[in-house]
């Protein structure tokens, strides 16, 4: 049964992406789509206000100073929001301003796409600053990665060019053609499963059973928060943000009521990075190219999701010890349930825990911490390959074709051939910048796990002792150093060390790759295409899928395995010796 | 450089209005006409008194109710304020002698037996409305003994509450633990 939902999840993600990956290409080629004459509007409307001509072009420079300058603003403005949150209207629970160092951290998160939450949402962010601040934070920091990959692309398909599009058209197409009427199409249908949306304070209930708490007083009453919980959850997947409404993320039935909801939303995790890959061969006029790339992504998460629901399916030996239910009794679950709700099991379970950190989504509907030791190594590993299986929406794609660029860069050196992609020449600037972009994200992950492993400040915040302690760090920094943003929720990651190193890490993996990529466009648009020749290699084939994934699965183990062999695989070997 | 900037400030401006304001108010008014019931929490009202969500986990006491998930939520069990799990590792002395503690309560006065899983092990959101069919079954002794009714009324009770996989597929076949107690409280 389990195996059949993975296959039923694969099965229904590879049409739906196909189809919407063909439709992006006509947004971003700018032509007509069949909900064009209104949202074509929407677009005009917004760029005249913003004073920029849908024909604009910028130079590389200029589209990252546009982009810089605008995520800059946007940082600004979710800081400012969380710091004065008491003075605006919408704030029924009545919250304070939120410290310095977490509002420095939420910012950092959530304008890099990370969704990083150092905070639980409803005991510290009122309803205005999740819709003004968060809300708005999911859609334009997706859009700029997908306007990131856009002008990649642009970079593959142009000949002879200085520029490589609009920074401000492409930003106001992603949002406005694809993200806000996906948006709303799945919110509705979250609500319709039971996912709040209102802007009421939260429901008092009068409990059947009142009970004495641990601290001795008579509990009768719970208070239920809600809120406008399902327009956000909508983005937050659609736009690999992650970041939840509630505290408890997905795995709230507030916010993932269902087995229904719970498929949708895994679904609209990858739907956008795996559509992106049909778009990108569409775009470079080859879509054998993206079929390609959507192989290689494919490869990696069949058999990850295979993997943990084989390891969670296990259970734990403190689980057996205790003569818990296993599989095979009769109508017993059976399964490490500790931290996985009921109505998604192990299998939907195991199916999120996999998309959530191939895609740098980071929401989760069960407790990664609580995963058993190799059930957790794969979302870890998921990650720390740099998130370019499916990856962030853009991001994710961007990362892949760097990874495209230095596996025929190898193949070159192996032939003596000068390397080519897509009919481009890959020189020693080309590979400089897909150094940059994929050592940046590896640096802020080990280079963040040794510092807080070395400190007091950061050894306190852990929770378990032993190898999973560890793990509990190194999940922290592979998680921020690759902008994806779930955690091992048992770091006590809400304090000034954790808020600031894990903001600088944030930080890195997003803005370092990004200007890489960026001068990598601007270097390919210039070049004129090279004829296919005998030597060329070719890279829509099984072939290159492999040597590609041979590249990033070598680039991956070559940087990660001393340390996951100090946590997670330590962390296994003494569990089962217990 | 100040065009950017004056550009960045506008945009951001555009889209908080867009996709803050509009957006989620967009959605909630739509919501609020379709879906009321859904849209405000799924709320139970009986007798025009508020009894809970029945999407949000309680917790219950005592051997006349069926109990749900072991609670996880800090200092009062199934706080809606603070959602979450344990995210205790498996390997970790704290969770083990809990699942130890936990299996030792649900073997009074019952010796053999698989327990259910569920029932040693807190949920994600500390907030789980469900048990599995046989976690609710493995109880059904218990209730009907504390309530003094016959078993087979307390059985049927149970069958009937049972949710089956969504589209046969998808997910797992589970009990709502306060329809459950509602509907045992309506018998009387």
């Amino acid at each position: 049964m389990s195996t059949l939902q993975i296959a039923i999840y694969v099965i229904v993600l590879i049409p739906a992406a196909t189809c919407l990956g063909e439709h992006l290409a006509r947004v971003y080629a700018g032509e007509r789509t069949f909900l064009g004459p209104v949202l074509g509007c929407l677009e005009r409307g917004l760029l005249r206000i913003l004073g920029v001509p849908a024909s604009e072009e910028l130079t590389w420079k200029d589209y990252g100073r546009a982009l810089l300058l605008f995520n800059l603003v946007c940082f600004v403005v979710v800081y400012a929001l969380q710091r004065l949150q008491q003075l605006l209207p919408w704030n029924p629970l009545g919250f304070g301003p939120v410290a310095p160092d977490s509002a420095f951290n939420t910012a950092v998160s959530f304008a890099t796409n990370t969704n990083w939450q150092g905070y639980g949402g409803e005991s510290t962010l009122s309803y205005a600053t999740q819709m003004l601040a968060l809300t708005v934070q999911n859609f334009v920091s997706a859009a700029t990665g997908m306007a990131v990959l856009v002008a990649l692309t642009r970079g593959f398909a142009r000949r002879g060019a200085t520029t490589i599009g609009s920074f401000w058209v492409d930003l106001v197409r992603s949002v406005v053609h694809v993200l806000l009427p996906l948006s709303l199409v799945l919110a509705i249908a979250l609500v319709a499963r039971g996912v709040v949306q209102t802007l009421d304070g939260p429901a008092r209930v009068e409990l059947l059973d009142p009970q004495a708490g641990v601290d001795g007083v008579l509990i009768t009453e719970q208070t239920i928060p809600l809120g406008p919980a399902a327009s956000q959850v909508a983005i937050k997947q659609l736009g690999t943000n992650g970041g939840g409404f509630y505290a408890a993320n997905s795995a709230h039935p507030l916010e993932n009521p269902d087995p229904i909801s719970n498929f949708l939303q895994a679904l609209s995790i990858l739907w956008i990075p795996a559509a992106l890959c049909i778009t990108f061969g569409a775009l470079v006029r080859d879509r054998r190219q993206g079929y390609a790339l959507l192989a290689a992504m494919l490869a990696v998460l069949v058999p990850c999701m295979l993997l943990v629901e084989v390891f969670e399916s296990a259970g734990t030996p403190a689980l057996i010890a205790a003569g818990a239910g296993l599989e095979s009794d009769p109508g017993m679950t059976g399964g490490n349930l500790e931290g996985k709700e009921v109505r998604f099991g192990v299998a939907q379970s195991a199916i999120w825990v996999v998309a959530t950190t191939a895609a740098s989504n980071g929401s989760v509907n069960c407790m990664h911490d609580s995963l058993t030791p190799l059930g957790g190594l794969v979302p870890m590993v998921l990650m720390q390959i740099g998130e370019v299986i499916f990856g962030g929406v853009g991001s994710g794609l961007y990362g892949m074709l760097v990874f495209a660029i230095v596996t025929v860069f190898l193949c070159g050196l192996m032939v003596g051939r000068t390397p080519e992609y897509l009919g481009k020449k890959i020189g020693a600037f080309e590979m400089k910048m897909a150094s940059l972009a994929i050592l940046g994200p590896c640096l802020a992950t080990l280079g963040g796990a040794a510092f807080a492993s070395a400190l007091d400040a950061g050894r306190v915040g852990v929770q378990d002792p032993g190898a999973h302690g560890f793990s509990e760090i190194l999940y922290a920094f592979s998680s921020a150093g690759n902008n994806n943003g779930s955690a091992f929720g048992g770091l006590a990651a809400d304090t000034p060390f954790y808020n600031v190193t894990l903001g600088v890490a944030m930080l890195i993996a997003r803005y370092l790759p990004i200007v890489a990529v960026l001068a990598l466009a601007g270097s390919l648009a210039r070049k004129t295409a090279v004829p296919v020749g005998p030597g060329t290699l070719p890279t829509h084939t099984p072939l290159f899928v492999l040597l590609l994934l041979g590249t990033v699965l070598l680039v991956g183990a070559l940087t990660f395995v001393p340390a996951l062999a100090l946590g997670p695989i330590a962390d296994h070997l003494q569990t089962c010796s217990r | 450089m100040l065009k950017d900037l004056r550009i960045s400030i506008l945009a951001v401006a555009l889209f908080t209005l867009l996709t803050g304001l509009g957006y989620p108010l967009l959605v909630t008014g739509i919501a609020e006409l379709a879906f009321p019931r859904q849209a405000g929490g799924n709320l139970v009202v009986v007798d025009g008194r508020t009894r809970g969500s029945m999407l949000v986990g309680q917790s219950w006491s005592g051997d006349r109710w069926f109990h749900g998930r072991p609670p996880a939520t800090g200092k009062r069990p199934y706080d809606a304020r603070a959602s979450g799990g344990s995210n205790l590792g498996p390997a970790s002395p704290q969770l083990t002698a809990d699942i130890l503690e936990r299996a030792a309560a649900l073997r009074t006065g019952r010796i053999a037996g698989p327990l259910p899983v569920e029932l040693l092990t807190a949920s994600g959101s500390g907030l789980d409305p469900h048990v599995t069919p046989d976690g609710a079954r493995f109880q059904i002794e218990r209730v009907a003994r504390a309530r003094g009714l016959p078993r087979e009324r307390v059985a049927s009770l149970v069958e009937a509450q049972v949710e089956g996989r969504a589209l046969g597929l998808l997910g797992e076949p589970r009990v709502n633990v306060l329809a459950l107690n509602l509907a045992l409280e309506q018998l009387r």
